[in-house]
């Protein structure tokens, strides 16, 4: 057995790092279901239904969801729609198109020698180390350049004008996406033989056949879990969506930080509590998938 | 079958660049002829060509020069689907997202074959290697053993003319090794196809091949029948490399077509030994192999010519020989004595610092080129 495993220190740290990771959330989630309207003291929980909201001061009496009165007041809400559908278009469509560019450059990467791969390799790192505002900057900049150019040249104008919006944020996304997913296949490839290859090859499979029926099997567990880490970086993503958004393309992590700005009430907390489940969802499954494709790999 | 062999290679080369930016000849112009129906295998150590040459005849590598042939048709840079060629990972390399049923299957669906054609003929393939019933499995959960017959069935249910073998026993322990060497001879006989074997293990060689050709530093160092291959070594590394050797360095005094007579320093003596490599001229230092089983040894014996008297410095006791280790002089040699008769009193073995005589015969005693 462990010696070290009952030692006061670790028990001690062990609760602590549990605390400051989950106590904040935990406080989140417990929020959504404050009766107070202003959200910054606990005043108990929504206790009572009944066909209308009652309200005593910026108590929350009744209402006719009961404890879950914060998040049927979160349901009414179009804006929250919208931002939502923005931030499901945008981290489908992103996460589809990186993870296709993402698959093709790690094969590329793994598979052939080029004279600028150690360069290729090494530019991967650079949109994951570099300061994400730097990035949102950059990339606002280009977009600003390239929009007033085009608009001017073409005298664009009303609705054919260049703008930020959802293209935009989209692209943006699949730009810091792509070496992520890179990074995530290439690291399954190393354990990919190529003998599986020669060996569909020599069975009469031509290139194409053997990716299909071969590669792309095999290493769809490694696709498919760059392809969801790929999707909750994009659900998460505030700091580049925010130089690069425009009207209508308001994402959740924007509006929320929009509502801050106003007021604070605890539906803030009931759209969090839902968004916490869907990115655990999401890890959740990339969880299994990892596990399921280190059993088949072991 | 339209070409007397099934496999030919002429002249090839295989050049590759090291990562230091060398040149490197990992097949350095090979040529090779392997007859239809032939159990061929390719013998040596690793990095010796073995496995390149036989992945440039499955077309998963092309050759810097020279042409490989099969059934007489030059292949250039037809890629391995377009070959009638089918080979056998060392890895399996079987397709763990497919049970076993689909990995037979694979080969026939690229064919076109029909889906009653294909259930078929998998059928007669699992029980051609004793697997029936396990269709349905992944390869995981499948023993070593099983794998690899899993492996052999799906590149023969192609029904290839040619059978490519890269060291399919490698991974399995002695015993079953052992069995498969035989099923796999005894099947090859039954099918009629020519088998390209690839392995480092010389034992493995000896017993299943109709002729080896053993090589090192990428060219073929020897090519022979197992006997001729172990008897008549062409050269030293040869010797050295089947089986065990005890080399004597000599120089040659007198040479015939049948005979020679080589002065050994190191016994202060001339041998009578039988010439072997080609070329051998007067004068020439040269160097003498006896297999230690081809010594004989007695406790007495007379100043004779091939008798040398010496003194055992160890012995080890291994069931079936006794492996004795004599100095002559300033030669050591070892010998293995067959323990014929089953027998426990310690007198009956050879005694460290004991005086023997060893007879080393003419004909046992092979004249090979230095190099």
């Amino acid at each position: 057995m462990n010696p070290y495993r009952r030692s006061p220190f670790v028990i001690a740290a062990a609760i602590l790092v549990y605390f400051f990771l989950y106590a904040p959330i935990v406080g989140l989630i417990l929020y959504s279901f404050n009766a107070s309207r202003t959200n910054v003291t606990f005043e108990g929980f929504i206790p009572a239904f009944s066909e209308n909201v009652v309200m005593d001061g910026s108590l929350v009496k009744s209402s006719p969801c009961g404890l879950f009165h914060w998040y049927c007041d979160l349901a009414k809400n179009d804006d929250v729609a919208e931002a939502a559908g923005n931030t499901l278009t945008i981290a489908i469509t992103a996460t589809i198109i990186s993870t296709v560019i993402g698959t093709m450059a790690a094969l590329a990467l793994q598979r052939y020698n080029f004279k600028i791969k150690p360069f290729s390799q090494l530019s991967l790192y650079i949109p994951i180390v570099i300061p994400e505002i730097v990035m949102g900057i950059g990339i606002l900049t280009l977009f600003s350049q390239f929009f007033g150019c085009a608009n001017e040249t073409f005298n664009l104008a009303g609705d054919a004008r260049l703008s930020l919006g959802i293209a935009t944020v989209t692209m943006s996304h699949i730009a810091f996406m792509v070496p992520f997913v890179t990074l995530v296949v290439q690291a399954r490839l190393q354990g990919f033989d190529k003998s599986y290859e020669e060996a569909a090859m020599d069975l009469g499979a031509n290139e194409w056949t053997t990716f299909r029926r071969v590669t792309f099997p095999m290493i769809l567990p490694g696709i498919m879990s760059g392809a969801l880490l790929a999707f909750t970086l994009s659900l998460d993503d505030f700091v580049i969506t925010f130089f690069t958004n425009g009207p209508g393309s308001t994402t959740l992590p924007i509006y929320v930080y929009g509502l801050l700005r106003r007021i604070i009430t605890p539906q803030v907390n009931a759209l969090s509590t839902v968004w916490i489940l869907v990115v655990f969802l999401a890890v959740l499954m990339l969880q299994i998938l990892q596990n399921r494709e280190s059993k088949s790999h072991s | 079958m339209t070409s007397e062999f099934a496999v030919e290679l002429r002249d090839v080369v295989k050049r590759f660049i090291t990562p230091e930016g060398n040149e490197l000849n990992a097949v350095d112009h090979v040529t090779m002829q392997i007859k239809n129906g032939e159990f061929f295998s390719m013998l040596g150590s690793s990095g010796c060509g073995k496995t390149t040459s036989l992945r440039m005849v499955a077309g998963f590598e092309w050759p810097t020069e020279g042409e490989v042939y099969i059934e007489g048709k030059a292949m250039g840079h037809t890629p391995p689907f377009q070959r009638k060629v089918n080979t056998v990972f060392q890895n399996y390399a079987l397709f763990q997202h497919l049970t076993v049923y689909q990995n037979l299957a694979f080969g026939l669906e690229m064919e076109g074959a029909k889906e009653d054609e294909i259930k078929k003929r998998v059928g007669n393939a699992l029980e051609m290697v004793q697997l029936t019933g396990m269709d349905r499995r992944k390869p995981k959960q499948l023993s070593g053993g099983q794998q690899q017959r899993v492996a052999l069935a799906r590149a023969l249910i192609k029904t290839p003319d040619v059978l490519l073998l890269d060291e399919p026993l490698g991974a399995l322990d002695l015993k079953l090794r052992k069995e498969m060497q035989l099923e796999l001879k005894a099947l090859q006989q039954q099918l009629g196809i020519t088998f390209i074997y690839v392995t480092h293990d010389q034992e493995e060689a000896l017993t299943m091949s109709d002729r080896i050709a053993v090589m090192s530093k990428g060219r073929v160092q020897q090519m022979g029948t197992p006997v001729e291959v172990y008897e008549r070594p062409a050269n030293k590394f040869v010797a050295d490399f089947i089986g065990e050797s005890n080399f004597l360095e000599g120089k040659v005094k007198s040479i015939s077509k049948k005979e020679a007579s080589v002065f050994i320093p190191a016994l202060n003596a001339e041998l009578a030994a039988t010439p072997i490599s080609e070329g051998i001229v007067k004068g020439e230092d040269v160097v003498i192999s006896v297999r230690p089983e081809k010594v004989r040894v007695a406790e007495k014996g007379a100043m004779n010519q091939n008798m040398f008297r010496g003194k055992v410095t160890n012995t080890v006791y291994i069931g079936a020989d006794t492996h004795v280790f004599v100095e002559l002089q300033g030669a050591k040699l070892k010998v293995w004595e067959q323990n014929r008769i089953s027998r426990l009193d310690p007198k009956s073995f050879y005694a460290v610092g004991q005086d023997v005589w060893l007879m080393l015969m003419p004909e046992n005693s092979l004249v090979l080129k230095k190099e």
